[in-house]
């Protein structure tokens, strides 16, 4: 069917994980902390779950990932990014949201893992029928 | 098709802004006339090379809005170097674009 090694470095554990904190552990093996470093954008009301913008940034130095959850989805981890010493630690994409809820934020840096959570008001969801 | 992209000079940062055209779809979806649930189809990762080296890579899942957009920021590439960026989806279909960094 489909070669495996396109799949080698798609963590599908982290994907199939059912809740935030058990991805976060799938992705950096580490017990998340909150930190006011970890800067999370996004709209408080969004009229459209199937488009919400997310951006993510921060000023933690030696940032390797960085990823992103919807903690209602049925599968919160949405995105990561894998940041290469090229790279600045300020990401931005679009995600769904089936229904309203909290989005988190996901920093590792040096062998921690820092999120921020920031709740996001759903008018129509984004991801069902 | 070919993956749409700016790469633009700030200071001594490059922002690079892309659009992949891709349906995501999520594979929780169920067909209205079938009744059968609509397979995931999404792009699972893209990376973004200059130079041959990596610079930037993403995994992406279902939840990621319909033609993702991506938004991230590099420093090395100078004006006029090309930066190319490629996807594969989870049916190892392949898209890729350059971008001329300005």
């Amino acid at each position: 069917m489909i070669p495996s090694q396109l799949f080698a470095a798609w963590p599908k554990d982290a994907f199939n994980s059912e809740a935030v904190n058990d991805a976060i552990s799938q992705l950096y093996g580490q017990v998340p902390q909150a930190s006011d470093r970890v800067k999370l954008k996004t709209p408080e009301i969004a009229e459209n779950g199937a488009v919400v913008p997310v951006t993510v940034s921060t000023a933690i130095e030696d940032v390797e990932s960085i990823s992103i959850y919807v903690e209602g989805n049925p599968n919160p981890l949405a995105a990561t990014f894998e940041l290469t010493p090229y790279a600045v630690a300020s990401v931005a994409t679009r995600i769904k949201m089936g229904e309203t809820s909290n989005v988190v934020a996901a920093v590792y840096a040096n062998g921690n893992v820092y999120t921020a959570a920031q709740e996001v008001k759903v008018t129509i969801g984004g991801c069902g029928g | 098709m070919a993956i749409k992209g700016k790469a633009k000079m700030r200071g001594d940062v490059v922002q690079v802004k892309v659009l992949m055209k891709h349906i995501m779809e999520t594979g929780l979806r169920v067909d209205a006339t079938t009744g059968e649930k609509i397979p995931a189809y999404h792009i699972t990762e893209a990376t973004c090379f200059w130079n041959g080296k990596e610079v930037f890579r993403t995994n992406l899942g279902p939840a990621v809005s319909k033609n993702p957009y991506l938004s991230f920021k590099i420093k090395g590439p100078q004006v006029s170097d090309i930066l190319n960026f490629t996807s594969v989806d989870n049916k190892g279909v392949t898209d890729s674009g350059d971008f001329v960094v300005k």
